[in-house]
């Protein structure tokens, strides 16, 4: 595997580079060569250590070639259309296989960008220059791998003091007859004073191991504001691989919320850098998982500066054999005093077999800050069970609606209310509750 | 229509708590069981409402004839049986109006009819709370979260009437209220009493007794019922305390 993507790299770096200009060039040259002698990580890396690729290392993969062309796919609007957000008037920038499906897609050039970063590499060279592997500074191989190859995902740029017309959907649908691994790139620009809503939303179609490698840099300037979703929905036997860099200016607001609901293997990393004063970060996690689905979450949240807020609360329900990991690392440097970070991970465990690791890293070098971590890892509490079923609440219904109870405030950040229907069927619907 | 005889249960690890529990309750009687803290009041009542964490060791409890033993919670309370907690439990994230419909319609599934129909739920629940001097914007907070003591337990009794039980077990429903919210739990409790249900009052004080008077007073104690009577007998235990009828047993 490491040889063929080396290999695919270097039959197209040609390519790339005469696209890319000379700045993304050496960029992706360096990237390359880093990948090159870190190999894929093992278990033996402390940053890999419950998580293991060993499987999806070991499947065969066509993998997506740099200029590759619609693939002959047979998805109709209708297909899909249950994964878009019903009633909800947006913008949407579709991909299917790691290549853009312009007929599912309704993209924009009017008063902000929503399109392409294919289609952006010939028309704004200079500003990808400028953008492009500007943020994801994280000396990790499944990043660096991006870095070097991925060259289409979603573009947003909102310009100076707009706030976007309408949210927008990103889409990564696999579907392929043999399982496919694409490296895809979303680059997010909001500009001072802007405001934009973001669902991006990974799904694998069919039962075959696909392997998605995602890298999404959100830069949000002074008094901006940006929310981000995230539905990973795969099927049981795909794998994402996710890391998102947000840098933040003063004054500003981002959100991210991840909904991780299934999927062989799921690894995110979320990096936040608080930059300017006054920045406010809120960082949300939900995952619902159950068979032998692996899920881990890394975050990283640097207060680098004074006056700086940020809120994390990530919450599990792990059933079957099913594997959880978080590892929630806040740093608080010398000159960020004035911080306020708060970092929660509650965990259910619904089956002796399922498992959880979670680790709460704070590293605080300022000392007039306010910061506080806590954990649990639990099962149900049988004093509420029993009241609800003391009520003729059936117990797989009152389970139900105690997990729903509990998943219930990771949905605190989510403002859309088409989004907050279609994600409280995807639970109910996860968690096998009937009720409304 | 509720018999219990000679009921032994404890804990799984073998604590003895009900040593021969004897009651029969019968349609339009209201039963008060008193006793001192430690006397197995509250494990009668879990017991009766099938907590799974008290194992049974003998005898049986019968509603119109049939061993509830052996039904889950969710059956015993499909059959009629409803226990107001001592300790309502808080849940987050779950409306009191979609609590009291899942409940609800649960009851009706059991008794094989469909979903009540949102109008008419709406309006029952209005009534309801009228009963109860309640506002309607309870039923838009989330289940007990952050309720005052007399909160919950008024929720107690509108849950109770909102699923009209056959035997209600009311377990220390009087703790916790001031004079006014038990006055108010009182007059929800007489309302809904019919000559075809019971209730049972669970308490360690006689002043919710003078609310909802009692066709019989039952003193429980060590495990044991040791001495019945009239509601006079509530108010002798008023001013005596507990240690005569102690003195009592001691030698039994």
């Amino acid at each position: 595997m490491h040889n063929t993507l080396l290999n695919l790299y270097a039959e197209h770096e040609v390519d790339l580079a005469r696209e890319s200009g000379d700045a993304v060039a050496s960029k992706r040259r360096a990237a390359i060569d880093r990948f090159e002698a870190l190999g894929f990580p093992t278990k033996h890396w402390e940053s890999w250590k419950y998580t293991s690729l060993k499987t999806t290392l070991a499947t065969e993969y066509t993998t997506v070639p740099p200029f590759a062309s619609a693939s002959q796919h047979a998805l109709e609007f209708k297909d899909l259309e249950s994964y878009f957000l019903d009633e909800l008037d947006a913008y949407r920038v579709v991909f299917v296989n790691g290549v853009y499906s312009s007929w599912l897609s309704s993209t924009t050039h009017q008063g902000i960008d929503v399109c392409t970063l294919g289609s952006s590499w010939r028309k704004s060279p200079e500003w990808l220059a400028e953008n492009f592997a500007a943020l994801d500074e994280l000396d990790e191989p499944l990043v660096l791998l991006n870095r070097a190859l991925a060259r289409e995902g979603a573009l947003v740029h909102i310009p100076k003091n707009t706030a976007a017309d309408k949210p927008i959907q990103i889409f990564y649908f696999t579907t392929a007859d043999e399982p496919v691994f694409a490296q895809v790139r979303n680059i997010v620009v909001v500009e001072s004073g802007a405001r934009v809503e973001i669902v991006e939303r990974h799904q694998a179609l069919n039962g075959k191991a696909h392997w998605t490698n995602a890298v999404t840099e959100i830069r949000v300037a002074p008094n901006a504001h940006v929310r981000y979703t995230k539905l990973q929905n795969d099927v049981s036997t795909a794998t994402l691989t996710d890391a998102t860099f947000v840098h933040q200016a003063a004054d500003s607001t981002a959100v991210v919320n991840t909904f991780s609901f299934g999927g062989k293997l799921t690894r995110n990393d979320l990096r936040f850098h608080l930059a300017g004063s006054n920045a406010e970060a809120h960082l949300h996690g939900l995952t619902l998982i159950n068979g032998d689905e692996h899920v881990d979450h890394r975050t990283f949240v640097d207060h680098a500066v004074p006056h700086c807020t940020s809120h994390e609360v990530y919450k599990g329900v792990y059933d079957g054999r099913s594997h959880g990991v978080f590892n929630g690392q806040i740093m608080v440097r010398p000159q960020a005093q004035k911080t306020l970070a708060f970092q929660q991970n509650d965990n259910l465990l619904l089956n002796d077999r399922a498992q959880i690791d979670t680790k709460p890293q704070l590293e605080i070098f300022a000392d007039d800050v306010k910061c506080s971590h806590g954990c649990t890892v639990g099962q149900l509490d049988a004093d509420a069970l029993f009241y609800l079923r003391a009520r003729g609440i059936p117990e797989t219904e009152a389970r139900a609606l105690l997990m729903l109870a509990f998943a219930n405030d990771a949905l605190a950040q989510v403002e859309l209310p088409a989004l907050e229907r279609k994600l409280h069927a995807l639970i109910h619907k996860k968690l096998g509750v009937s009720v409304a | 229509m509720l018999s219990i005889q000679n009921l032994q249960a404890g804990l799984a690890d073998g604590t003895s708590i009900l040593k021969g529990i004897n009651l029969e309750v019968k349609p339009g009687e209201v039963h008060a069981i008193m006793g001192p803290n430690g006397s197995g009041k509250s494990t009668l009542s879990s017991v009766v409402a099938g907590r799974e964490e008290y194992e049974v060791t003998g005898g049986d409890v019968l509603l119109d004839g049939e061993s509830l033993l052996d039904c889950s919670p969710e059956e015993r309370a499909h059959k009629g049986i409803f226990l107001s907690f001592q300790y309502p439990v808080e849940i987050p994230g779950v409306s009191v109006s979609n609590f009291i419909k899942t409940a609800l319609n649960a009851h009706r599934a059991a008794r094989g009819e469909g979903p009540l129909e949102a109008a008419l739920l709406l309006k029952k629940m209005r009534e309801k709370l009228e009963l109860l001097e309640m506002d309607k914007s309870f039923l838009s907070r989330s289940l007990n979260e952050g309720f005052s003591g007399g909160e919950k337990k008024r929720n107690e009794i509108f849950q109770m009437a909102m699923l009209e039980p056959r035997l209600a077990i009311l377990d220390e429903t009087d703790s916790g209220l001031d004079i006014d919210a038990l006055r108010i739990v009182a007059q929800g409790v007489n309302a809904l009493k019919s000559p075809t249900n019971a209730v049972v009052v669970i308490t360690h004080y006689q002043r919710l007794l003078d609310y909802i008077v009692p066709d019989y007073v039952h003193v429980l104690l060590n495990g044991k019922i040791v001495k019945s009577g009239t509601k006079d007998l509530a108010l002798e235990l008023e001013e005596r305390g507990y240690d005569w009828i102690k003195k009592e047993n001691a030698g039994k």
